[in-house]
């Protein structure tokens, strides 16, 4: 059964392509917002924490919405993507990978904040003592000691991008090559006759590569725990 | 090396307002608990900003807040030995131990890896990771990394306290180490009487933010007045000596000391070595005629110079041996019964075990102050 047909394949490979570009390319973003809540103090801190989480709790239509209005080709940061750096969104992967990035983007903060928190901020004391200046100590100290959150804030990104769905395709529509990641395919698997065989093997690689991610998160994880066990 | 400190500063209900100078050698800042002592390093350090202060190290001011000037932590160049270790956890010990040394200036770079892994016996542990390290391992690693990024002034706050007692002792000749060969000016904050007498040179004594005394630690440690603050029980009079023969038939050393010689539990070092040691002022009887048929090693004889005033049913007294002070702590009734008063001969008897390891230890060389 899994002979999967070319445009099977094409979606496979785009939904696993999506997923890895929302997930590397919020991570910079992330980790900026995760310290931001996690050290920053600022005005407005609560706004900007809701603003965050906001994917999360909001219709993935909506999401999907705001991003057409957006970066579409008419809208603001669109038209000022296209026109300064030629980067295009509207109907193209890359606007799936965006609408991923920001579905995900709640799940990837909440992970490496948590972990954040956890940093002994005397250890960066400790680093600046050494002549280590505050970058040098986010890079060397900070960061590893972060790196558990990090990894699960990653998996859970790519893992929530594997199976976005209304976003994307309010956003993107579903274009065969595209813009059509597994879930869309999927679900037009299913609006059409005799497509159930096609949708079932679809549903069999969604499930292994989401729980092959989650497995390789939690192996990956207690192998940093481990390497940390408080000193 | 000159350290001048001036702080001011508040922390809720305690107010900070010290001011001292350190120069070369060991010294130790030292109170109770709450005295300010972290907080007067923190400031040293460049941890905590205070309200109002100027600390300059020779002669370069690091921090002066009516000029506007701090400069932060990591251009301070000072050494910073927490009271837990704080080694990096991701990173093996050799990795925490040239952790600094990144950051040093080449041309300030002074000490090699090689150099302090003997230094403070780290050979076998290089390639282990702080983890699986005993308390007395992480701080030795934790005393290395900071002496390898040469630090012009090495800050110790109360490296000792989280340890027992025997991973203590294994420290503490490390830390004469430092002080006597590495030459490296330390600012020790510490509340044990014993690592104060045993280490410092000079000794600023801490009490609710302000500085009750400054001096050289026998000058210090010997004044009745400041009893109360350097702690009754483990008070006691700092002399040096020099090893000057062991009889091993009964295992005992004398030292030779401006009080006359003492006969102490053998010690493992060289004759001629400089020692320093504690007599607390409970371990001290007082004879007016020379006893016999003692039990009692070291029989010393002197004046009495000072007696402390007081109600209670303990005296403390001072006395002049041969121009050392010696303390020693008698109840009342025996200062009546034996009439003590200043001036009077009288004869100091000492037990030799009262001389146990936490009051013995290496002095520093006698020209440690060039």
């Amino acid at each position: 059964m899994f002979d999967f047909t070319p445009d099977e394949m094409t979606a496979i490979r785009l939904s696993l392509r999506v997923a890895t570009w929302a997930m590397l390319a919020s991570l910079p973003f992330g980790i900026a917002a995760a310290m931001l809540l996690a050290r920053g103090r600022f005005w407005g801190k609560t706004l900007f924490n809701g603003v965050v989480h906001l994917p999360l709790v909001l219709p993935p239509v909506v999401t999907g919405y705001v991003l057409l209005l957006l970066f579409g080709r008419h809208g603001p940061l669109g038209a000022f993507l296209a026109d300064r750096f030629g980067i295009v969104f509207a109907f193209r992967w890359t606007g799936a990978a965006l609408a991923c990035a920001v579905m995900g983007f709640p799940l990837m903060v909440r992970a490496i904040w948590l972990s954040l928190e956890a940093v002994d901020r005397r250890l960066e004391a400790a680093a600046q003592t050494l002549g280590a200046h505050p970058a040098w100590v986010f890079a060397t100290v900070t960061l590893p000691l972060a790196l558990p959150g990090i990894l699960a804030g990653m998996v859970l990104s790519f893992a929530r991008a594997l199976g976005e769905f209304g976003a994307t395709i309010t956003f993107v529509s579903n274009i065969p090559g595209e813009t059509e990641t597994l879930p869309t395919a999927i679900y037009t698997l299913t609006q059409v006759p005799g497509g159930d065989a096609g949708a079932l093997r679809l549903t069999a690689v969604s499930v292994v590569v989401s729980l092959a991610a989650l497995l390789l998160s939690d192996v990956l994880s207690r192998r940093v725990a481990a390497r940390l066990a408080s000193a | 090396m000159t350290l001048e400190v001036d702080v001011a500063h508040r922390l809720g209900h305690f107010t900070l307002a010290a001011k001292f100078t350190a120069e070369s050698g060991l010294t130790a800042l030292f109170g109770r608990s709450g005295a300010g002592k972290t907080s007067l390093i923190n400031v040293i350090a460049g941890l905590l900003r205070p309200e109002r202060g100027r600390v300059a190290v020779e002669g370069q001011v690091l921090l002066d807040t009516t000029a506007g000037v701090s400069v932060p932590p990591h251009r301070r160049r000072i050494g910073y030995v927490f009271q837990e270790a704080r080694l990096f956890p991701h990173l093996t010990v050799r990795q925490n131990l040239l952790y600094g040394r990144w950051f040093t200036p080449q041309a300030a770079r002074r000490e090699k890896l090689d150099h302090v892994v003997d230094l403070l016996g780290l050979a076998h542990l290089v390639e282990r990771r702080p983890a699986g390290l005993s308390g007395g391992e992480k701080q030795r690693v934790a005393l290395g990394r900071a002496l390898l990024t040469s630090p012009r002034l090495l800050l110790m706050d109360e490296p000792l306290a989280s340890l027992d007692s025997a991973r203590k002792d294994e420290i503490l000749p490390y830390i004469e180490r430092l002080r006597d060969e590495v030459r490296i000016p330390i600012i020790y904050v510490s509340h044990a009487v014993p690592e104060v007498a045993r280490l410092a040179t000079t000794v600023v004594l801490l009490s609710d933010g302000k500085v009750e005394a400054v001096g050289p630690v026998a000058a210090v440690m010997s004044r009745l007045d400041l009893f109360p603050l350097t702690g009754r029980y483990e008070a006691g009079a700092v002399l040096e000596g020099t090893v000057a023969a062991h009889d091993d038939a009964v295992q005992l050393t004398t030292l030779a000391a401006a009080v006359g010689p003492l006969r102490v539990p053998r010690l493992a070092l060289p004759v001629g070595s400089p020692v320093r040691v504690r007599i607390r002022a409970r371990d001290v009887m007082i004879a007016v005629q020379r006893p016999e048929g003692l039990s009692a090693l070291n029989l010393l004889e002197g004046r009495v110079a000072e007696i402390a005033a007081g109600s209670g049913p303990i005296v403390e007294l001072r006395l002049d041996c041969s121009g050392e002070t010696l303390l020693a702590r008698i109840t009342r009734q025996s200062v009546e019964r034996l009439a003590l008063a200043p001036g009077k001969p009288v004869y100091a008897v000492i037990k030799s075990i009262a001389f146990d390891r936490h009051s013995l230890g290496v002095a520093g060389s006698p020209h440690g102050e060039e």
